[in-house]
């Protein structure tokens, strides 16, 4: 069930992405990103892993590009960001908000890397990256805000706070 | 039987998924091949559920749009839209043949080009990447569709099927970072390789120390690389950098307004402008 919960939220955000690019143009917010983050954050290592491999093979697939770039970023941030999650406690503000953004840097290093690998020019990587950071940041951050607005949302954050600390103590 | 505990069991997981990441990205690299069916299919799926949420959010503008909001003149702007791009279409056809009559006077035994086979299509969705510059149209192999067909727009060159599905494609444009097609100035014939930037400009790259580019200079599709038939614009020259007597850096604004994307065209059937039947000097080799 949660899977496919995560999944469903991956996949809509990709859908959001290619919706909105057109609206309000893209590049500033990754979607797919913030939707890898928020799952690891609020689903462990394992979950944000797993969305960010779905998220990043979706958007490589679809790019034209070769397939892999932007998994590997997204899978790796994924990740990271789950283990961050269970060693820390990121229920503030301030702390959501590094953690979007140093996702986005993660992300965008591996990106950029393997772009100039393969030969591929990526006109100002320090700027687009750390722009879409501060846009993924503001972004996740509203979104956990809104989690927490909804019925019963507390409650269940307090458990999965509860179960993070319970394994980082076993 | 060794046991791993859950943290061993999702480390390993990481480094396999990382190893297969790279496995992949490696063997593309490697050995680029045509779209596996995996690959159709997944693009298939995905593609059709975008074209689903644009029809869903279409309808409800487009009643909107005709019925509440400008009725009368939605009809009639939409007639002379699709007129204008008829007849923007046929400026960009009548633009390439003059080049070719220029390029190719004095020439005997030429056979009329054949008009290009084009079929319409609408824009239905946007990258699902920031990374990625494509967008989705609403035709595919049903179509007539196929990948590498060139895709266009009543300004110029819009990009290339990256991904047909059934009914829809993925449109890899022209500025998406690995995008590329042979151009030539269109004032000086001075050709080169026009290259995706990713930030909406192209440069063009492998021009000769003697080429003349100016500032302004159109550059139109050379026609040599097997993808874009000659004579589409591409873009005007933005900036000119010299090192030397040799081009450091040639920027290309292009014509196209990818934020503002809504019908394009598939050129089904791209052949060349002009195609020699038997030149004389072939004759000649013969005897």
């Amino acid at each position: 069930m949660i899977a496919l919960r995560v999944v469903a939220f991956v996949l809509g955000a990709l859908l959001l992405q290619s919706a909105l690019v057109r609206v309000v143009g893209g590049g500033v917010i990754d979607f797919g990103l913030v939707a890898v983050v928020s799952v690891a954050l609020l689903h462990g290592r394992v979950a944000g892993l797993l969305a960010g491999t779905l998220a990043g093979l979706v958007q490589d697939a679809l790019g034209g590009g070769v397939i892999g770039m932007s998994g590997l970023g997204k899978s790796v941030s994924g990740y990271l960001t789950g283990v961050v999650g269970t060693q820390f406690i990121v229920t503030q503000t301030a702390s959501r908000f590094l953690v979007f953004f140093g996702a986005t840097v993660m992300n965008g290093a591996l990106f950029v890397g393997l772009s100039v690998l393969l030969g591929l020019p990526y006109g100002r990587p320090s700027l687009d990256v750390a722009l879409r950071g501060v846009g993924n940041a503001v972004v996740g951050v509203l979104l956990f805000h809104l989690i927490e607005f909804l019925p019963g949302a507390r409650e269940w954050w307090r458990a999965v706070l509860e179960r993070r600390r319970k394994r980082r103590f076993h | 039987m060794v046991r791993l505990d859950a943290s061993s069991r999702s480390r390993y997981l990481f480094v396999a998924v990382v190893v297969g990441h790279v496995l992949l990205i490696s063997a593309q690299v490697v050995s680029p091949s045509g779209p596996s069916l995996l690959r159709l299919a997944f693009v298939g799926v995905v593609t059709e559920t975008q074209r689903a949420t644009w029809a869903l959010g279409g309808g409800v503008r487009s009643v909107w749009d005709g019925y509440v909001a400008l009725r009368g003149m939605r009809a009639e702007n939409e007639r002379l839209a699709r007129e204008n791009t008829d007849l923007r279409v046929r400026l960009q056809e009548e633009r390439a043949n003059t080049n070719a009559t220029e390029q190719l006077r004095g020439l005997l035994d030429l056979r009329p080009r054949v008009p290009w086979t084009t079929t319409g299509a609408e824009v239905v969705a946007g990258s699902t990447s920031p990374d990625f510059r494509s967008v989705t149209i609403d035709k595919g192999f049903s179509e007539g569709v196929k990948g590498d067909m060139p895709v266009i727009s009543p300004a110029g060159v819009v990009g290339r099927v990256a991904q047909p599905g059934g009914h829809t494609a993925t449109v890899q444009l022209i500025i998406d970072r690995s995008a590329a097609a042979a151009g030539r100035v269109e004032r000086s014939r001075a050709e080169g390789i026009a290259l995706g930037n990713g930030d909406g400009t192209l440069r063009f790259e492998y021009l000769s120390a003697t080429a003349d580019v100016q500032r302004g200079d159109v550059v139109v599709t050379a026609g040599i690389d097997g993808v874009y038939p000659a004579g589409l614009v591409l873009g005007h020259v933005e900036r000119v950098e010299k090192n030397g007597p040799s081009y450091r850096l040639v920027t290309i604004r292009p014509v196209v307004d990818f934020s503002a994307l809504e019908t394009v065209l598939v050129l089904l059937a791209p052949t060349p402008v002009w195609t020699p039947a038997t030149t004389a000097r072939d004759d000649q080799v013969t005897r």
